[in-house]
């Protein structure tokens, strides 16, 4: 009943520090870290020249002002401190990486050009390029968005019909289970002959990608309904598209959304392979294209928003998978 | 005019109890490619607005007698009616209500209990009639809790209340009280026996408890082993509510137990 304790608990024991404190004491450390990843941007001589040096040693010269000033203040506001004590550590990690990164590429030259890049030189392709990747980054989630939407639609409803009706999991289920192991990528060959354009052929392989497993788990769930709800149902006089649309399906969700991460993982993973392949534009397209230049800068700066987008896009789906099954034991 | 007089009063039409006539009922299951036979030969007549207990060693057939009374399943043989209409499929006035609650997680207590009234498409004009059943059975203040936030007694209870929403002419019990802890069970008991007197529908319980049985019923069945028949029929004539130390009660639940094979 105490309400003080859950706060403390969810931190693992050696990370907690007791609130309320005057000053957060990682905030200061993070920014000492971030002021060396500066002063060694700026005062050290550069061995190899990747650019945009001085708009990086301001950035992080601004992170360290504003973990210093939160130091400070953030004792204040109570409702942040939980998660700056949380994540201190990492912010302290973050700023001596990126200083030994820019000293062990720019400064030193011990990690080579091509191969490797200094924060500084991504830090650069996004300055120089980033009307061209503004443009990828659009194509890319054009392409996924169709893709996942439409393989996530059909797997779902398709999902639903074989857990439910007999035929069709009769005449549905072996294929699926012949079709489903096959990766996505294999199609591609024969899915160019059968779709007028490249990027029809590529938004397909994304849907069967994201499709698949978001059938597979649906009609799973479906057909692991607990009978006695549609007893219950059928007793309190439920036709039978009552028994599918308010029992079946919100009954399956949970399987649902299991399909549906499984989906999302694969649909990244399928979005990149479809984009090398004759598109005009799209991150994997990017990557491509730079690697055939050896510009390893602008294919790592690439990664890193990649993996922005894919991560930001697993917490919405998490996001929305709360939301939807607040109703199951544990969550609330 | 007729339309909208239905409408307003959609509980007029249907009687608050009704007469069920089991006869010549078997009943069996096809068992990998055998055939198990669970009941032989039931007659039994239930009059309108009788409370009976059904009794019975486990995996007698108890729980199979409901589900046909209910229209969920089709007898083998024989026949049963209900108001001398045979019962041919299942109907929100006859309702059956199981060991396990088996609220739906998904949706709150409200929308569990508004279940009957939403499937025939009267939810909206009858909204009152679901806080009126979650009131009568002490629920009003869970109605936006999710099912697992219930103790198992105040689940039993949510599902008594989606039954009663429905005003059943026939109540159908399927031990409804038997994983309950045995303080919630007696208090559950004079609450379903206050809810009988009230709405005087008809109810059938299936039961092990021999005490529950000749508490609340006015006449217990006992059932033999599988296939079932009617093995022995016991009067309870004694006013409600009644004590459980009463002389009677305690000499009927001997005999009852006697005939059962377990002398107390």
């Amino acid at each position: 009943m105490s309400q003080a304790t859950p706060a403390v608990e969810t931190v693992a024991p050696s990370l907690a520090r007791p609130l309320g404190g005057p000053i957060w004491i990682s905030g200061l450390y993070a920014a000492a870290t971030w002021a060396a990843a500066a002063v060694v941007t700026k005062v050290l001589p550069d061995t190899v020249r990747y650019g945009s040096n001085d708009l990086f040693a301001i950035l992080v010269a601004l992170g360290a002002v504003g973990f210093a000033l939160l130091a400070f203040i953030s004792p204040r506001v109570g409702r942040f401190r939980e998660p700056l004590d949380y994540y201190g550590p990492w912010f302290i990690a973050i700023g001596l990486w990126l200083a030994f990164w820019e000293f062990s590429t720019a400064k030193t030259g011990w990690l080579p050009k091509p191969f490797f890049s200094a924060p500084t030189g991504l830090l650069h392709v996004y300055v120089t390029d980033w009307p061209r990747l503004l443009i990828c980054i659009g194509y890319s989630l054009r392409l996924w968005g169709l893709g996942f939407g439409l393989g996530a639609s059909v797997g779902y409803v398709g999902g639903v019909a074989l857990g439910w009706s007999k035929p069709f999991a009769y005449w549905g289920m072996p294929i699926l289970k012949l079709i489903g192991p096959v990766p996505a990528t294999a199609w591609i060959p024969v899915t160019f002959y059968f779709f007028p354009t490249t990027f029809d052929a590529s938004v397909f392989i994304v849907a069967l990608a994201s499709g698949i497993p978001v059938m597979i788990l649906t009609s799973s769930g479906v057909a692991a309904v607990n009978r006695a709800y549609y007893d219950v149902g059928l007793n309190l006089g439920a036709k039978p598209w009552y028994l599918v649309s308010r029992i079946a399906i919100p009954s399956a969700l949970p399987h649902t959304f299991v399909g549906l991460f499984m989906g999302l993982y694969y649909s990244f993973a399928v979005l990149v392979v479809a984009e090398m392949l004759g598109s005009k534009y799209g991150l994997g397209w990017y990557i491509q294209f730079q690697t055939n230049y050896s510009g390893y800068a602008n294919v790592y700066a690439t990664i890193v928003i990649m993996s922005l987008i894919c991560a930001g896009l697993v917490k919405l789906l998490f996001v929305v998978r709360d939301r939807v099954l607040s109703w199951q034991e544990g969550f609330i | 005019m007729a339309a909208q007089a239905t409408a307003r009063h959609v509980e007029a039409p249907i009687a608050s109890s009704v007469a069920i006539d089991v006869h010549d009922l078997s009943h069996s299951f096809r068992l990998h490619g055998s055939t198990l036979p669970v009941l032989d030969s039931i007659n039994l007549r239930v009059g309108s607005g009788e409370f009976i207990a059904l009794l019975g060693p486990s995996g007698c057939g108890k729980s199979t007698l409901l589900r046909l009374i209910s229209g969920l399943d089709q007898p083998t043989a024989g026949t049963i009616t209900a108001d001398g209409a045979p019962i041919l499929g299942p109907d929100p006035s006859r309702i059956l209500v199981f060991q396990d609650p088996t609220l739906f997680p998904w949706t709150s207590v409200w929308k569990n209990v508004a279940t009957g009234l939403e499937t025939r498409g009267v939810l909206k004009h009858h909204r009152g009639r679901v806080d009126d059943a979650l009131e009568l059975v002490g629920l009003a203040d869970f109605a936006r809790a999710y099912p697992h936030q219930l103790s198992g007694g105040m689940a039993q209870r949510a599902s008594l209340a989606r039954a009663l929403v429905n005003d059943p002419a026939l109540l159908l019990l399927d031990e409804p009280l038997g994983k309950l802890d045995s303080l919630t069970r007696l208090t559950l008991q004079a609450e379903l026996l206050s809810l009988w007197r009230d709405k005087a529908f008809t109810a059938i319980l299936v039961t092990h408890d021999v005490e529950e049985a000749v508490l609340l019923s006015s006449r217990v069945i006992v059932l033999s082993e599988r296939p079932a028949r009617i093995k022995a029929e016991f009067a309870v004539d004694l006013p409600y509510p009644r004590r459980r130390d009463n002389p009677v009660l305690i000499a009927l639940r001997r005999q009852i137990l006697g005939t059962l094979g377990l002398e107390a």
